[in-house]
């Protein structure tokens, strides 16, 4: 048995037949083949999967695929392109902040809507903000640098 | 000008990598995001028991249902029974892992794969998974490798013995240096299996080609595993090729095979593409871990701080398959005694078998466990004769032109006593606490860790470097891409030498069809290895290049360079000429615009194994911690208030990516020294989960702050050398030292959790 929904996948409308118990993960990456966001373990401990869901960071295989109907999902491939980054992707590539990358999709969005709600922040709350995602790689001291970084950008063109 | 002296454009700074941009958009294909149309999917079925003989497998239920195209047991894999191979090309004899592709008569381990089955989704493989009738007689196991020893003991193979191998150091008398010894301090140590945790799962796809070739895209540290796939298939190997897209992850968890015989499998049987994705359970429980140690050390030094002897006992509970244990017990054994100028040496190492899961390469790769021995002991020994531990150590640093236990001369650049000095520096005055609950120390480790493979594998690796008609570049090498780096290196080597931006280059990598073998990406040994093989093949266009341009210009090439995409003529600039021009021109002349070099790292042949005497690598990196605690002795709670971290780089390809291996490294090792373990019972893992196997999260780490030495006195391109490994070893040991040295009582067994803490403090 299936259900139709229909999302806002990065401003594209999808209509998706999912299973009534299948996570949001699951629909974004077999049928919507949204492969940009990432399973890292289907259980809400490591953050890869984050997606924005209306403007809110989500652990997209906590969420079940019925629930998001009518719902605005945005991904990493939302966020920018090559020739119009955002400032977050740009300050990740800058501040050496991808290692094998595998991460970079859920922090990414982490980030995102981290500074969405707190443009101005201190290390120690970049450190609180992004406790759900887990990194293998970097020791996470990058990825502060490049939260920083882009809160510091971001200030600096609204002033 | 000789291309030594240059001034670099790239190497050296601060660059953002070449691959970044491609993850950060969101369009970098990993080994699980490849859809094939018409692919199966498959799934294992996994053995709920530890230790038991396997009486019969009844697959027909299974394969009756509908959607099930196969349920493969160990009587379809035409040869199940394979060796783990050593070497890479060149054969090396006396240690050969048996590995099982599917279980056969008897289960090892808890998790181990019993059948696979191939279906059309997910869904119906789960279905079909349930309807296997497997039945076991459970047998007791052996869960402890002291255990596994003794006479009479469970055996877990088919053998008659669990020992897998010993090895020996032995270094003048240690009976002699412990009787010249002012004090003598004895310790044992323990440390725990412990998990890679990569954030992407072992995964792949595989497909039939039209031309007959079996194709395997996976997750993996080796796409030479070609050759051990074709043996199980009964192939030659020049009809399995494996490629490795962008690895989410390696850290060592990724050099054995992991999911690539099974789909090779799966495709032979059924000709059709397939996919396998392991769970994160899967992950936790099935493949293999970082070894558990318990090594017992006894230290003796004279009052003036002289190490006059170390005897060092070390125990490695190897699992249920041997895989690469020998391999990793010669590291820690060789290492055993640290960076450290011992007047007498003795070491006695062995691996035993277990109905634990099985341990194999982990970041460190046996020299993180012996680190935290040495370590642990170097403070412990500091401390009995009333010595600064930076004193004590200084003391005993090896420096270079002396001499290791095996009698190696250390004949590379040795910075050692540097960084130890620079850690001790950076972490300043000791902070005053000013509540009465917490109390705060200072802790620092030292490491010496190799980069490149051992010596008698005769290693190799080739690149293939050419440059384009618009002047664009191309790098072809069978690297292994696992996040740090490995391709965006090649990326800067080649740029450096022609001339050209690192975004002119595009590095093709990890393909066993397209491009030039390379090695494993493991043993820290890519950019020593794969890197000198670019600069090789880079250097010889360039040489060509300029040969032209001396030529046709009547310039000497000593006044010719390749800068900012333009042949520079250094005494006539006005003469400069685009690089595409002079491209064009050679091009049009028939002078060869492409060069396909070999690294050989310098070989020798075996250690001599009764003496534990002889040179097994190539050269070391050398580096140290230094971390300032502040524990909270009602709650065991260690917070750490500064971690400072400082290596030999030799020379680093780009400071950024170097900076991040070392804070990187840092943090991994923290893990294992604080938080990290498998816990078991009788072989069943108890914690497969991230909710339960804890792993550092932004919250666990401090900020992490790092410096370099560029002695460059490596063996690498531009006189680099390897930091992957190395970085992450001291963790753990400075860790705890720090701990040690805020609560005035020893720990000697990992992970330092707050609960051992409070348990040292109640002692």
């Amino acid at each position: 048995m299936s259900i139709n929904i229909t999302i806002t996948l990065n401003g594209k409308k999808k209509t998706l037949a999912v299973a009534p118990t299948q996570s949001l993960l699951s629909a974004l990456r077999n049928n919507a083949k949204a492969k940009e966001v990432k399973d890292g373990c289907s259980d809400g401990d490591c953050g890869a999967c984050t997606v924005l869901m209306d403007g809110k960071a989500v652990n997209s295989c906590l969420v079940l695929a019925p629930a998001a109907d009518g719902s605005e999902i945005v991904t990493v491939k939302g966020l920018g392109t090559a020739e119009a980054p955002s400032a977050v992707q740009e300050s990740f590539v800058n501040s050496g902040a991808i290692q094998c990358g595998y991460c970079t999709a859920g922090m990414v969005i982490s980030a995102t809507a981290f500074l969405n709600e707190n443009p101005d922040p201190t290390r120690t709350e970049i450190r609180e903000g992004l406790s759900g995602n887990l990194c293998r790689c970097t020791g996470y001291q990058k990825i502060i640098d490049a939260v920083a970084n882009a809160a510091k950008k971001n200030h600096s063109q609204g002033e | 000008m000789s291309y030594k002296d240059k001034k670099f454009r790239i190497v050296g700074k601060p660059m953002p990598r070449h691959d970044a941009w491609e993850k950060v958009l969101g369009n970098t294909s990993y080994a699980g995001d490849h859809e094939i149309p018409g692919m199966l999917h498959v799934k294992a079925l996994r053995s709920a028991h530890a230790a038991a003989r396997l009486i019969a497998i009844d697959t027909s239920a299974a394969e009756a249902l509908e959607g099930v195209e196969a349920v493969l047991t160990a009587k379809d894999v035409p040869h199940n029974e394979t060796v783990t191979k050593f070497g890479q090309t060149h054969t090396v004899g006396g240690f050969e892992g048996l590995y099982r592709v599917l279980a056969d008569k008897k289960v090892r381990f808890y998790g181990e794969a019993v059948a696979i089955v191939a279906a059309e989704t997910p869904e119906i493989c789960d279905e079909a998974l349930k309807l296997i009738k497997v039945e076991y007689e459970k047998l007791e196991g052996v869960y402890d490798p002291a255990e596994a020893l003794k006479p009479g003991a469970y055996l877990v193979g088919e053998d008659e013995s669990n020992l897998v191998c010993q090895y020996k150091i032995r270094k003048g008398d240690v009976t002699d240096g412990f009787s010249r010894a002012d004090v003598i301090v004895e310790n044992t140590f323990t440390v725990p299996q412990v998990d890679h945790a990569y954030m992407e799962t072992e995964c792949g796809t595989a497909w039939m080609g039209e031309d007959g070739i079996i194709t395997i895209r996976a997750s993996t540290q080796v796409i030479e595993h070609f050759r051990g796939i074709a043996e199980v298939l009964g192939l030659p190997q020049n009809k399995v090729r494996v490629i490795a897209p962008m690895v989410g992850g390696g850290f060592g968890g990724k050099e054995d095979i992991t999911v690539e015989t099974y789909l090779a499998l799966v495709v032979y049987k059924t000709g059709r593409p397939c996919s396998m994705v392991w769970t994160r359970e899967e992950s936790l429980i099935c493949h293999g871990k970082r070894h558990a140690y318990k090594m017992h050390y006894k230290t003796g030094v004279t009052k003036d701080g002289k190490l006059v002897a170390q005897q060092v006992d070390i125990l490695s509970d190897a699992g249920a398959y041997v895989y690469l244990s020998p391999w990793i017990l010669l590291y820690s054994t060789v290492k055993a005694v640290g960076p450290y100028d011992v007047e007498t040496v003795k070491v006695d190492s062995r691996t035993v078998l277990t109905n634990n899961t099985f341990a194999s390469a982990n970041r460190g790769f046996g020299g993180a466990q012996v680190c935290f021995g040495y370590e642990r002991q170097m403070d412990e020994a500091a401390r009995a004769i009333g010595m600064d531990p930076l004193e004590f150590r200084r003391r005993n640093y090896l420096h270079q032109g002396d001499a290791m236990a095996t009698g190696r001369i250390l004949e590379n650049a040795v910075e050692t006593e540097a960084t130890g000095i620079k850690v001790m520096e950076m972490l300043g005055e000791k902070t005053v606490s000013d509540k009465p609950n917490i109390v705060i120390g200072q802790g620092m480790a030292s490491s010496m860790m190799s980069y490149g493979r051992m010596t008698f594998l005769h290693d190799t690796s080739r690149s293939y470097v050419s440059i384009e008609l618009d002047g664009s570049v191309v790098v072809r090498c069978g690297v292994q891409d696992i996040g740090c780096g490995q391709t965006s290196s090649l990326a800067s080597i080649a740029a450096e030498v022609l001339g050209v931006d690192m975004e002119d280059v595009t590095v093709f990598f990890g393909d066993t069809s397209l491009t030039p073998l390379a090695g494993t990406t493991t043993a820290t040994r890519m950019l020593y290895m794969s890197g000198n093989a670019t600069l090789k093949a880079a250097k010889a266009i360039r040489d060509n290049l300029l040969d032209k341009a001396s030529k046709h210009l009547a310039v000497p090439v000593a006044e010719l360079d390749l800068v900012n995409h333009q042949l520079v003529v250094e005494s006539a600039p006005e003469r400069n000429m685009e690089l595409e021009q002079l491209v064009k021109l050679c091009a049009s002349d028939g002078v060869e615009l492409f060069n396909l070099a070999q690294f050989n790292a310098p070989a020798r042949e075996f250690m001599d194994f009764t003496s534990g005497q002889g040179q097994v690598f190539a050269d070391f990196t050398f580096g140290s911690h230094a971390i300032e605690v502040a524990v909270d002795t009602d709650t065991g709670r260690a917070e750490i208030l500064k971690y400072v971290a400082c290596y030999d780089a030799g020379q680093a390809v780009n400071k950024l990516s170097a900076e991040g291996q070392i804070e990187g490294g840092a943090v991994y090792g923290l893990g294992y020294g604080a938080m990290e373990g498998i816990q078991y019972d009788r072989g069943k893992t108890l914690n497969p989960d991230f909710a339960t196997y804890l792993i550092p999260t932004s919250m666990d780490v401090p900020e992490i702050e790092t410096d370099m030495i560029e002695s460059g006195g490596g063996l690498g391109p531009f006189g680099a050398k390897g930091l992957g490994e190395p970085s992450s070893v001291p963790s753990a040991p400075a860790f705890v030292n720090a701990v040690c040295d805020a609560i005035g009582k020893s720990i000697n067994d990992l992970p330092a959790t707050p609960e051992a803490i409070l348990k040292a403090l109640e002692s």
